[in-house]
């Protein structure tokens, strides 16, 4: 294992990427993604990474940028935030049903408007149904873990699909704290170079991504969705395989004191840590509560959810994005769909919290317990509240 | 854990400063967090930037509230932001001006512990230029004990460079010569 050092998150990002020795990044920088895209481009300027910085003039350039190079064979990576993720937005689909295996980083923050730079989840909700595998992280570590695990994923033969992984804009990208790097050898040894399944050349003509009506159209799209459903397989092996080689172990669903929990809570991303606090907090008043951190977006993990609410009472949800005149945010109305096919239905709340950089402190997540815990008719079931709103 | 919030400006350094600091105590096997106030940054307007540090792993991720220990970079910020909002019981207030604690006392209107220094005056003499931000870790190692002036070299080295010596001297020398009153 690498040296144990304080670097700021984007930078312990870029640094995870130099070490998967990627060929070819086309970034546009965004607060706060744009010292991933600086960090990069100074290690291959001082020719630490080998590879190609393509200088794009817009993120709908950056995609089509790494699209292109990864369709030659090219390990390509990019990173966005915000406006940068919409403007890729038409790509993403494209990138997925040409079987490209691009890794990008989401410095996850509000889209406009109005214009607001800071975190919560509104740029990648919209692109849930892009056909990307989608992570999230809640800090540096975990952040360079699935970093590097990312193109394992990506690459297997059996996936190809690209990934993205989400990491809360300053509340994560803009900390400086610990973080072990893995050694060069050692990524090297976790990840073998790339074998594309097909490449353009000039030498050998293919064709990629071509036109389709509705002849083959439906055939495309249900492979894409087997193959995708199909990749949760992967993504477990490959994290069995990396808490074997590394000793962190990453789930679909991690949970903290939630065995026992009369009542838990759903989070995603960065705000996993805070709330640990107020599970301690509760407990020791005794309240036996407990937390649900999701980490893997698509595939949703339907089974893993299901268990891991197979004895709860009450679960609330937390989203950090909304789905205007919708049933709630996108997370519960997945994990509702999760739960309604089964058998055991917990009354099951919703939370919108942390909008446009927000804070969110122990004290907030404690308050939520605690109104939950005095809805005692369950007048408040099924239903989504903004937290802290002022009205 | 203690938690250190910086006032300062646009462009003093205060978030080369909380970088610093956690740098070196992460490289002393402690765990820290360093953070800017999230937002647009503006080159003279006041700005504030966090420090956390503690020997056990550090979950927290919320802004802080309630800080340890306030330091001001700038004392004109004194009367235009409150920078004893929230601070703990038993908190220390460390200002970068010519004043003496009880002077800052008075403006204040605070009964705690007080400690300045004319950090300005020591990176002007020391460094040729009048950014106090490296300086005022002195002051705040010395306040605090978090770490020793030892702990910080190293990142001072590797961030500074050619002149990272003159900041170490201003730092040393903000350490002696802080003035500090309960």
């Amino acid at each position: 294992m690498g040296k144990r050092v304080g670097l700021e998150v984007t930078v312990a990002v870029a640094e995870a990427v130099a070490l998967c020795r990627i060929d070819m990044a086309g970034v546009y920088p965004i607060t706060p993604q744009s010292h991933i895209a600086e960090h990069l481009s100074s290690l291959v300027a001082d020719g630490t990474l080998e590879a190609e910085f393509v200088t794009v003039e817009s993120e709908h350039s950056a995609m089509s940028a790494v699209i292109g190079a990864s369709a030659t064979g090219a390990r390509a990576y990019t990173a966005t935030a915000s406006q940068g993720l919409l403007l890729m937005n038409e790509l993403l689909p494209i990138a997925s049903a040409m079987r490209l295996p691009i890794c990008m980083a989401i410095a996850n923050r509000a889209v406009s408007g109005p214009l607001n730079i800071l975190n919560d989840h509104s740029d990648i909700m919209p692109q849930r149904d892009t056909g990307w595998i989608s992570l999230f992280v809640e800090n540096s570590q975990e952040a360079v873990d699935l970093s590097i695990q990312a193109f394992k994923i990506a690459e297997h033969k059996d996936v190809m699909l690209p990934v993205n992984v989400n990491i809360d804009g300053f509340q994560l990208t803009h900390m400086v704290e610990p973080v072990e790097l893995p050694t060069q050898e050692e990524v090297d040894e976790f990840l073998p170079p790339l074998t594309p399944h097909a490449t353009l050349h000039p030498a050998k003509p293919v064709t990629m991504g071509a036109f389709s009506m509705s002849d083959y159209f439906t055939e495309i799209m249900k492979a894409k969705d087997e193959v995708i459903k199909n990749s949760k397989k992967i993504v477990l092996e490959v994290w069995d395989e990396w808490g074997k080689k590394f000793g962190r172990h990453y789930k679909p669903v991690e949970s903290y004191r939630a065995d026992d929990a009369d009542i838990l809570m759903l989070t995603m991303g960065s705000m996993g840590e805070t709330a640990k606090i107020a599970i301690d907090e509760l407990r020791q008043k005794g309240v036996k509560a407990g937390l649900l951190k999701l980490r893997l977006w698509r595939p949703f993990p339907f089974e893993e959810i299901r268990e891991a609410l197979k004895n709860a009472k009450t679960l609330i949800v937390t989203d950090r994005a909304v789905s205007f005149g919708g049933p709630g945010g996108p997370v519960f109305s997945e994990i509702k769909s999760a739960l309604f096919a089964g058998k055991h239905h917990p009354a099951i709340y919703n939370y919108i919290i942390g909008l446009g950089g927000r804070d969110v402190a122990v004290r907030d997540f404690v308050g939520m317990f605690e109104k939950i815990l005095s809805d005692k008719d369950q007048k408040a079931k099924d239903t989504y509240e903004f937290w802290g709103v002022r009205e | 854990m203690i938690e250190v919030r910086w006032h300062g400006r646009g462009g003093q350094g205060a978030v080369t400063s909380v970088e610093l600091l956690a740098v070196s105590a992460i490289a002393a096997g402690k765990y820290a967090q360093g953070f800017p106030s999230f937002g647009p940054e503006r080159r003279g307007a006041p700005v504030a930037a966090f420090t956390r540090i503690d020997d056990k792993k550090i979950n927290v991720r919320s802004g802080i509230y309630e800080p340890d220990v306030v330091l001001v970079l700038d004392s004109s910020l004194i009367g235009l932001v409150n920078v004893l909002d929230g601070l703990k019981p038993g908190g220390k207030v460390i200002v970068n001006t010519p004043k003496t604690p009880d002077e800052i006392r008075k403006d204040l209107n605070f009964n705690g512990t007080v400690a300045t220094v004319d950090g300005t005056g020591i990176a002007r003499k020391e460094m040729g230029v009048p950014i106090a931000n490296t300086t005022m870790i002195g002051a705040l190692l010395k306040v605090t004990g978090i770490l020793s002036l030892d702990d910080v070299k190293e990142s001072v080295e590797h961030r500074f460079g050619r002149i990272a010596q003159k900041n170490l001297n201003a730092m040393k020398r903000a350490y002696d010569e802080i003035k500090i009153s309960n």
